[in-house]
């Protein structure tokens, strides 16, 4: 019984339904039941992250086994990983938070994870702009139009566009707020009907994909 | 100012000019630090989600308020582990099922607040330029989405107006992220200038 689908179609149907009549009903039973689940979804979700995290810790253990190219790189990955777990474990025996602003851990977090972060994302501004360019070229209307309303975007943020003209940075409000909030509100329209479509299909068990 | 004596600004200013340095080429300095990230990120996430929810959720309610119905999420956590056994693989769909019906179940009423809010939102109170402007975008870009018929005629016309502001909806995102990135790199610039080197104050 255990091996069909007729189970975990059913487990979907009754969580979801229980999700959507505790959103109009929040008075008990369905607000208390609504509240558990909520607690048991977050901790097994946890554990899809357990598993992503053992395919990858696998691969490059495999990498480093076989002396694959790149292999230093792949001990690069896992030390760092496995020095953040053991200082996370240690810190929370000294200080009983690792997140304690005295703790190894949180200088983990300030001086390797925000400068290599905060760093990999300001390197792709380049990126972006050369990609941009070759992407974007003002061959046709719709790039050209693209073009001109990122630049005045850009201008209009910085004091260099109000030494331009002091209209350009209402200008680019204007954007911001009339055309650019229409096609963006078109857009949520269709992602949230889409949403509700699939979520629908999901619960009532037409779309069953997710359980191959 | 003087250069940093501190042995963690000297770690997070080599982290960073490290990752600069694939402005220049892909290079090992680059891929050391790119793999560091990986790791250090993921280990960290184990920690927070150990912390915020094995600890939390589950430890705490379990020894000190004797709640033993947390044992069953933990169980449907484990079982998740089960895709590693072949002959007993199919018990990982309960736990899947059970977070695909909450995740579904909790989007479907924010779905439908989303759009009744947004529908709502662009109904005009006053008849005004931009409100129009505002009326004629929506629209023009849900037909532009609209596949069920084709695009020809009065139908193609509209959606035409449609791809005009989404492309400018498109470049006005496309600037800010530009933006964004580019107050990125000064902070990063900041903290090498200052906090590092003590050249700026």
């Amino acid at each position: 019984m255990l091996k069909g689908k007729g189970i975990p179609i059913f487990i979907t149907f009754l969580v979801g339904m229980i999700m959507i009549i505790s959103f109009f009903i929040p008075h008990k039973p369905f607000g208390d039941i609504e509240k558990i689940s909520l607690n048991w979804y977050s901790i097994i979700a946890g554990f899809t992250m357990l598993l992503g995290v053992d395919s990858l810790i696998g691969m490059h253990f495999r990498k480093l086994k076989r002396k694959d190219e790149n292999w230093f790189f792949s001990l690069v990955l896992i030390l760092g990983f496995t020095a953040t777990v053991v200082v996370g474990i240690i810190e929370t025996v000294r200080f009983g938070t690792a997140f304690d602003d005295k703790s190894y851990f949180t200088y983990i977090y300030n001086y390797f994870i925000v400068p290599l972060q905060s760093t990999m994302f300001s390197l792709l501004a380049f990126f972006i702009a050369s990609a941009a360019y070759r992407a974007f070229r003002a061959r046709n209307f719709d790039a050209t139009l693209l073009l001109i309303t990122a630049i005045i975007v850009m201008l209009g943020r910085v004091p260099l566009g109000e030494q331009i003209s002091p209209y350009l940075p209402k200008f680019t409000e204007w954007i911001m707020q009339v055309p650019q909030m229409a096609a963006k509100r078109g857009i949520g329209l269709g992602i949230s009907l889409g949403a509700l479509g699939v979520s629908i299909r999901i619960i009532l068990g037409i779309e069953r994909s997710y359980l191959s | 100012m003087a250069i940093a004596t501190n042995f963690w600004i000297w770690i997070a200013a080599l982290l960073t000019l490290a990752i600069y340095s694939f402005l220049y080429k892909d290079n090992p300095f680059y891929k050391f630090a790119e793999y560091l990230l990986v790791g250090i990120s993921i280990g960290y996430g184990i920690s927070v989600y150990w912390h915020n929810t094995i600890i939390t959720k589950v430890y705490n309610p379990l020894v000190y308020d004797k709640n033993f119905l947390v044992l069953i999420p933990l169980l449907l956590g484990l079982l998740m582990f089960s895709r590693f056994f072949k002959n007993v693989s199919y018990l990982s769909r309960i736990p899947i099922a059970f977070v695909v019906g909450a995740g579904t179940g909790l989007s479907v009423p924010s779905s439908f607040e989303f759009l009744f809010k947004q529908v709502y939102a662009t109904m005009p109170l006053k008849l005004d330029f931009g409100s129009l402007i505002i009326v004629v975008g929506v629209i023009s870009t849900l037909v532009y989405f609209f596949f069920s018929l084709e695009h020809k005629g009065f139908v193609g016309r509209v959606s035409r107006v449609g791809i005009t502001f989404i492309m400018v909806a498109f470049g006005a995102a496309f600037g800010y992220t530009i933006m964004a990135r580019v107050s990125l790199f000064i902070g990063r610039i900041q903290f090498l200038l200052s906090d590092w080197l003590g050249i700026i104050k």
